[in-house]
Formats: structure tokens, C-alpha cells, sequence
């Protein structure tokens, strides 16, 4: 048996070989991201597209890329206009005459009015726990025919600037009428992204879970203060921005470090320091607040209902260990014993004591004094998500080791979602406890901190109920001075440790990566204006 | 023919209204989206109200009837998340999927079958156990592994090709060809490594047959005897597997594509499945079920091609 090679077929092999190096394999580099365009890796896949009537903070990062504020916070956490050129109060402190600056305009073209304002401001106070604080205060938002909205308060409120000028979700966008009228039940569509921010949405372009593209809304009319922030002139500098979703966190690593993407927005800890020592790249933490890991109660049935457990295993929590195992690096964690994020205004040291010294044996003590006796303890095991998978592997196995009977049951993130919203009792898959964190951004002051809330049906899930709690953040509220309020605030504290409606597991950052070529990338949310790509 | 068609497709029906009452009954057991949907903070009250305004709260009875009728008349629902059509998004997520199907299949056949023949005329050499070697070790590296490693060779160290993302041919066909083919290779890698086995085997087969010393009595010369007689009579399995091949990379490559950021049809099918985004995954496993019958029917068609012998 013999297989000939005659010389057609080594002059086709040789034509296919040719043929093969011609294609430029070189150009693999050219896929780099085109100059002017910021390729971006962000820390989630848009769907939602409505940012007034859902909290995720991808969906608010998008808000702030198209839409815009009357008020916005800077990087002290002042609060500045933004839309608005400036604000009357009255002397009773119950009218506020809010007028919008010149050359507002919708991405549509047609102008900016109050009252499409207004009634932004009301579809953001349906959802927004402080905005619903703000408008039960509130006998009228409307406007006088031009270009002022008009709040009128029915007694005073000291929050009604902060409130409209929020940092984090729900953020209070400004839309037109037709948006703004629409029920938060019903979601806003691709079609109908209109803002007046300083990107425009291409909704032509829109993947979702793929691609997101943005390009500059050359009519837009920044202001003149330097940006900080949310606040100031929002100048764009790029010609767009494109979010590219990654589902794996090898190949974001890879993209950034060829220079296919230009800004990873969250660099998980683990990978930092590889981030770090590549090459043409830098590493920076552009979130001072961080995040705050939270371990939330179920206040309404089985043993979590008893403050005591609670307390107990609070007490035995040790936050150092639970961020050593959940972050890992130090660089990228703090112990924080307040329930305000640390070096902030209102973070305390008011019996700081409880949480910053754990004792297992304490802890025994006071689970043994609350009555508990034995039965299942329900927690919603995250297992997608590795900052709370580690956390929860921590917590459950000191609960276990203070006598508790733990079921952790594992679980999707989406799983706990629908299964936390149930108020059922455990033996009807009713839930004890799970895992999550906020932006610092979310628990800057009692009011702001939805998690804070102790109104029962309508606090967060866990249902915390507490009159002593809701009537000092009331206080808080219609105080009037700060002093006024940090005092308020350390009071809240020591009932909240009282209560414990939740354990605070300390404070973790996750560090933007960024190639070297872009500059003037502001603190966190992620702005998008005020960057350079060279 | 025409009537084995009619047959096959009307059969379809029972088969894709099975698939339709499983997996609308299955995603209904875990529960509805309306915890997700409303958000973080979102009171029971508006968890409620969104539960309403999205219908979880009908009986499942009258939900299914609702997405039957329209998913008769064409319609597979909206994304509960964007609001966009299914179908638009199983439109704007095929391409990536079907080129990715195509040039692996191409790219699999083009090498495996020849190596298949090869180890079969060889069978019991060196070059024989070559490629089995090469068979297992393409079963048994996971795709994830393969991945990574031709995209630190060609991408990080060589910088030859890029990273990830996908570029529709129609768009820029130099950087399609760039950003296909280190997905193709590792997918490839099975493939080439299932179907040369099949090859293999099938030739070996038909080598030992009659006609096939017949036809080297005659003086045929080994290229003729290999492609024309035992090939073409080893075809039947071989085809089977290839059909059915395709119709794994229509829906089940998601980890090549998460690894190489491919937006295919198997990452949205996921990322549904992890929002729970019904009305997609509904609509995507008929999609999917509906290609498999597509694809088994071709196969089945093939057959009386290839070999004459068959008959329906």
C-alpha cells in the first residue's frame, strides 16, 4: 500500500500555507481601543435601564452618564446645583423656589422645564426610601410656568437638598414629562432613553449583557466650577465610552493588559496585585467610602426574631476575620466599628465596644439567656458571589461554634433575592439571615441608609421594626444643625446595638485598573466626564 | 421525500410543546422574578405591585396560555429586564454563535477526518496511536484550559492575536478572522478529537469489507480505495456525529465564549437563567429544541445521500 504525494497537492498545501501567513496576525494589537472612545470594564451587565425605579449601582452608573441632577454631591459630600442655578428657601423653611440654569436641554433637543423636573422628583419619591421621607413632608412639588419647581413642605425638613441631591440610588434623575409620568412598575425601555447628562445613549448599539455604547452630547452646557464628584462642570473629553461585559475575570485581566479595554472599573482583591505589576497600568481605589459588608436578620420569624440571638451573634462576630477571609489583602479592607462608614461625618465610636471586641464565650452566654433553643437557623448561602460566599463561610462557622443549629443553604445571588422576600416562616422556606454590602455612599447618615430603617412592612427586607429607631431618625431629620445631628446619630447607634437588626462585617474597597494613557478619572460612582484618554 | 419532511416537521409539535410545558413549569417552581425585578430596597409593597404589573400573580395555567398563544403567533415574550423582544435578541446573539459553529465545524472536519482515515490505512502504527493520543488528550483538556493557554501563547506573549470579543465578518472581515480563531482552535481541539475516532473507527470498519479488497484487486490506486469506497460507505456515522456536533455549538458553548467574550447564544441563555429573565430562557430552549429536531432531520436526509441503500 502505497499513499503518493504528487505535486499538485504539495503546490495546494503550499498555496494554503501561503495563504494562511498572509492574514495579518500582527494586527492582533490593532484591536486596541480606538483613541477617544474609553472601553470600559464595568462591574456589571446593564438590563434594567431605569434608574429612579431600581437601585443596582450599574443601573445608577448609566443614569449618570445620560441623565442629570438638580443637585449633586461633590467630593466633600456637599451638596452643590447642578441643573439648578440656585435655590430660594423661604423663612419658615417650608417653600423651597428652585430655578434651573440656562441652556438645559433633552437629548431630543426640546428644553428642559420644570415641570418635567417636577415630576421627576415625584416618580423618584415613590421609590426611594429618602425620597418617600422627604415627600411625607411634602403638600406640593410642582412649578410656577417657567423654569422653577416649587416644593412646599407641610413643616420643616433639614434633608430637602441632600435628599434631591443624593449621591448613590435611588439617585433623583431628571427626565422628561413623558418618562416622568410613566409608573415605576413599568420600566423604562432602550427607546426611550432620553436624558439631558453629558453622554447620549446609542440605542442602536445596545447588547445587553454585551455592550453598552455612549457617545458625547455635543449640546450639552457644563458648568463652570471644576468637577468634584457628582457636582461641577461635567466636561467631556472623550468622543464616548463603550461598557464591554466580561463574564470571566482571566480574560478582563488579559483584555486590560494588551490594552483592549482602557478602565476595568472593579478589579477583584485578589487580582490587584497582578493588576498592578503590569505593565502600562495603574491601580487606584477611587472610593474612599468603600463598601460595608452586612449580615441582615430576618426580624419577623424564628429565632432571628429575638433580639437576643441576634445579639449574641453579633457579639461573636470577629470583623478582622471575616475581611481577612472575604477581601483577603489588608490594602483593601478597614475594620469599621460604626454603623456609619468610617471617617464620616456621622461615624461613631458609640458603643463601638460590643462589636470591636468579640467573645465567643460572651456570646454562648448571651444566646443561652435569649431563650434559644436549638431550632434551625436558616441562611441564604450566596455561593456566586466570592465576597459573601467567604463572609458566610466565616459567619456560619462561628454560629455554629456558640451552639447555634445553622442551615446554610447554598445558593445563586437571584435565588437569595426571591427567596429573602419572603416573609414566610422557616419551616415554609422562611429565611434567618444573608449576606450583602452597600456603598459607603448608601450609609452615609441614618436617613440615607434605607437599611437603617426600622418603619417594619416598609423598612428593608429583615423587616426591622422599632419605634425608638424610626423616631430618632425622624429627629434627625428636622434637626437643625449638624452638631445636632452627629448627636442624634451616636444615639441611633447604641439602640441599634441594642437591636442589631443587622451585623456590621466591616469596611472592603475594590480598586479601578486603569491603562496609563487615561487620566482625570474622579472618585466613585464612576464618572465618566473629566476623563482624558491620550 | 416531501412526504418524510412533512412527517418530521408536523412531528416537531408534540415535541417542542413538551419542551414548552417543562421548562415553563420548571422556572415557575423556583419561583418568580418580581424580588429581582423591583430591587434591593424595594418594599413588599412594591414587590408586590411588580408581581402584579408582570402577571406572576395569575394562575400558572392562565400564564402558560398567555405565552402559548403567543408564542403561536410568533411572538416569544419580552425580556422581563430590557423589555426587548426575544427574538430580537436571539437575532443580535446568533451570529457570533453560528460563525463560531461554522468555522469550528469546517476548521474540525477539514482536519479530523483526514487524520481518521489516516490512523485507520495506518492502524496499529505509530501514526495510529498518534492520533488517539491526540483523541483522548482533545477529550480530556477542558475547553477553559485550552483557552487560556493559546490565548497566553498568541495573545499575551506573542501578541498575534486578540484577547476576546467578537467582530461581525460583515462589519470588518480582517478582525473577524483575528478574533475567531484562537475560539475555534479550542473548540476545535473535541471536535477533531470526537470525530477523528468516529473516522477512524467507521474506516477501519469498511477497509476490512469485500469491496474494498475488490477494489484494490482492480488496481485502484490507495487514494481512490481510501476516499472514494471506504469513506464515503464509513460516512453515515460520521455525518451523525457532525450533525449533531453543530447542533452542541448552536447551545452549549458557553464557557468559550465567557472565556473569549464571544456575546453568543449560550452566555445570554445563562446570564437569563442567572436573572431569571423567563420569557428569554423559555424562548431560547425552544430555540434550541427546535434546531436539534431542524438539524436531526437534515442528518436523517444526509443518510439517503450517502449511502443509497437507505430509504424513507
Amino acid at each position: 500500500m502505497t499513499f503518493k504525494l504528487t505535486r499538485r497537492d504539495l503546490l495546494a498545501g503550499a498555496a494554503a500555507t501561503a495563504g494562511m501567513s498572509a492574514l495579518p496576525f500582527g494586527m492582533g494589537r490593532a484591536r486596541a481601543a480606538p483613541s477617544g472612545v474609553l472601553r470600559v470594564i464595568p462591574h456589571a451587565s446593564l438590563t434594567i435601564l431605569d434608574p429612579v425605579a431600581t437601585t443596582g449601582y450599574i443601573v445608577r452608573n448609566h443614569g449618570y452618564l445620560i441623565y442629570d441632577t438638580l443637585f449633586a454631591q461633590d467630593a466633600n459630600l456637599e451638596v452643590k446645583p447642578q441643573m439648578a442655578s440656585g435655590v430660594e428657601i423661604s423663612d419658615d423653611k417650608l417653600t423651597y423656589r428652585i430655578s434651573l440654569r440656562d441652556g438645559l436641554a433633552w437629548h431630543d433637543g426640546s428644553p428642559v422645564t420644570a415641570e418635567d423636573c417636577a415630576l421627576s422628583l415625584i416618580r423618584w419619591g415613590q421609590v426611594d426610601g429618602m425620597g418617600r421621607r422627604l415627600f411625607s413632608y411634602m403638600e406640593s412639588c410642582t412649578h410656577d410656568g417657567t423654569d422653577t419647581i416649587v416644593l412646599k413642605l407641610s413643616r420643616p425638613y433639614g434633608l430637602v437638598l441632600q435628599s434631591i441631591g443624593k449621591l448613590s440610588t435611588n439617585v433623583p434623575f431628571m427626565m422628561p414629562k413623558r418618562m416622568a409620568e410613566k409608573p415605576t412598575s413599568e420600566r423604562l425601555t432602550a427607546e426611550e432613553q432620553v436624558g439631558s447628562g453629558p453622554f447620549r445613549f446609542v440605542g442602536s448599539e445596545f447588547r445587553p449583557g454585551a455592550r453598552v455604547v455612549y457617545e458625547r452630547n455635543p449640546d450639552y452646557v457644563p458648568r463652570d466650577e471644576p468637577a468634584s464628584n457628582a457636582a461641577g462642570g461635567k466636561v467631556v473629553h472623550l468622543e464616548g465610552v463603550e461598557w464591554i461585559n466580561f463574564p470571566d475575570p482571566n480574560t478582563q485581566l488579559n483584555a486590560l493588559m494588551t490594552g483592549e479595554v482602557d478602565y476595568w472599573e472593579q478589579v477583584p482583591a485578589d487580582l490587584a496585585p497582578i493588576v498592578a505589576g503590569m505593565p502600562g497600568v495603574k491601580v487606584e481605589n477611587f472610593n474612599p467610602l468603600g463598601n460595608m459588608g452586612m449580615a441582615r436578620f430576618n426580624s419577623l420569624v424564628g429565632a432571628s426574631a429575638n433580639p437576643g440571638v441576634r445579639k449574641a451573634i453579633v457579639r461573636a462576630l470577629d470583623q478582622t476575620a471575616l475581611l481577612q477571609a472575604a477581601v483577603g489583602s489588608p490594602e483593601y479592607y478597614k475594620e469599621c466599628f460604626s454603623v456609619f462608614p468610617c471617617e464620616t461625618t456621622f461615624a461613631n465610636d458609640a458603643d463601638a465596644g460590643f462589636i470591636q471586641e468579640p467573645d465567643l464565650e460572651e456570646a454562648k452566654k448571651l444566646l443561652a439567656e435569649s431563650g434559644y433553643n436549638g431550632e434551625p437557623f436558616v441562611v441564604l448561602a450566596t455561593t456566586d458571589i466570592p465576597v459573601q460566599t467567604n463572609y458566610i463561610q466565616v459567619i456560619v462557622d462561628t454560629m455554629r461554634r456558640m451552639g447555634i443549629n445553622v442551615d446554610a443553604q447554598a445558593m445563586d445571588w437571584a435565588t437569595v433575592l426571591q427567596r429573602r422576600a419572603s416573609k414566610n416562616p422557616i419551616e415554609d422556606g422562611g429565611w434567618n439571615m444573608f449576606v450583602t454590602w452597600w456603598e459607603g455612599a448608601d450609609l452615609l447618615d441614618p436617613v440615607v441608609q434605607f437599611a437603617m430603617s426600622a418603619a417594619g412592612d416598609t423598612a428593608w427586607v429583615g423587616w426591622a421594626q422599632d419605634d425608638v429607631i424610626e423616631g430618632l431618625r425622624t429627629e434627625f431629620a428636622e434637626a437643625g444643625s449638624i452638631d445636632d445631628q452627629k448627636e442624634i446619630a451616636r444615639k441611633i447607634q447604641s439602640r441599634f446595638f441594642e437591636q442589631n437588626f443587622h451585623a456590621v462585617l466591616g469596611q472592603f474597597f475594590t480598586p479601578t485598573g486603569y491603562r496609563d494613557n487615561v487620566s482625570g478619572i474622579l472618585e466613585a460612582p464612576p464618572f465618566f466626564w473629566n476623563i482624558q484618554k491620550s | 421525500m416531501p412526504l418524510l419532511v412533512l412527517q418530521r416537521l408536523v412531528s416537531t409539535i408534540p415535541v417542542l410543546l413538551v419542551v414548552a410545558v417543562i421548562v415553563f413549569l420548571m422556572l415557575r417552581i423556583s419561583g418568580d422574578p418580581a424580588a429581582i425585578l423591583a430591587g434591593d430596597t424595594a418594599t413588599s409593597a412594591q414587590i408586590e405591585a411588580v408581581r402584579q404589573a408582570f402577571g406572576f400573580d395569575r394562575p400558572i395555567w392562565e400564564q402558560f396560555l398567555g405565552w402559548i398563544v403567543q408564542v403561536l403567533q410568533g411572538d416569544l415574550g419580552e425580556s422581563l429586564f430590557t423589555g426587548l423582544p426575544v427574538t430580537t435578541l436571539i437575532a443580535q446573539r446568533i451570529e457570533p454563535t453560528l460563525m463560531l459553529a461554522l468555522t469550528t465545524i469546517v476548521f474540525s472536519v477539514l482536519v479530523a477526518v483526514p487524520l481518521g482515515v489516516l490512523a485507520a490505512w495506518r492502524s496499529g502504527t505509530w501514526i495510529d496511536r498518534a492520533v488517539m493520543v491526540f483523541a483522548v488528550l482533545g477529550f480530556s483538556v477542558p475547553v477553559f484550559v485550552l483557552g487560556y493557554g493559546f490565548m497566553y501563547v498568541f495573545s499575551i506573549e506573542l501578541r498575534l492575536l486578540p484577547v476576546q470579543g467578537y467582530t461581525s465578518p460583515f462589519v470588518d472581515p480582517v478582525a473577524f478572522a483575528q478574533g475567531i480563531i484562537l475560539p475555534t482552535l479550542t473548540l476545535s481541539c473535541i471536535y477533531i478529537a470526537l470525530i477523528a475516532r468516529i473516522t477512524r473507527a467507521s474506516v477501519l470498519e469498511t477497509l476490512n469489507e469485500d469491496y474494498i479488497r475488490t477494489a484494490r484487486a482492480k488496481g485502484q490506486v490507495e487514494r481512490t480505495v481510501l476516499f472514494r469506497h471506504a469513506l464515503r460507505n464509513a460516512a453515515v456515522p460520521i455525518v451523525t456525529v457532525i450533525g449533531l456536533g453543530v447542533a452542541l455549538l448552536i447551545g452549549g458553548v458557553v464557557v468559550t465564549e465567557s472565556v473569549f467574550n464571544i456575546p453568543g447564544l449560550g452566555r445570554l441563555v445563562v446570564d437569563a437563567i442567572t436573572r431569571r429573565d423567563y420569557p428569554i430562557i423559555q424562548g431560547l430552549i425552544l430555540f434550541f429544541a427546535l434546531i436539534y429536531v431542524v438539524l436531526n432531520l437534515i442528518i436523517d436526509l444526509a443518510y439517503t445521500l450517502l449511502d443509497p441503500r437507505i430509504r424513507y
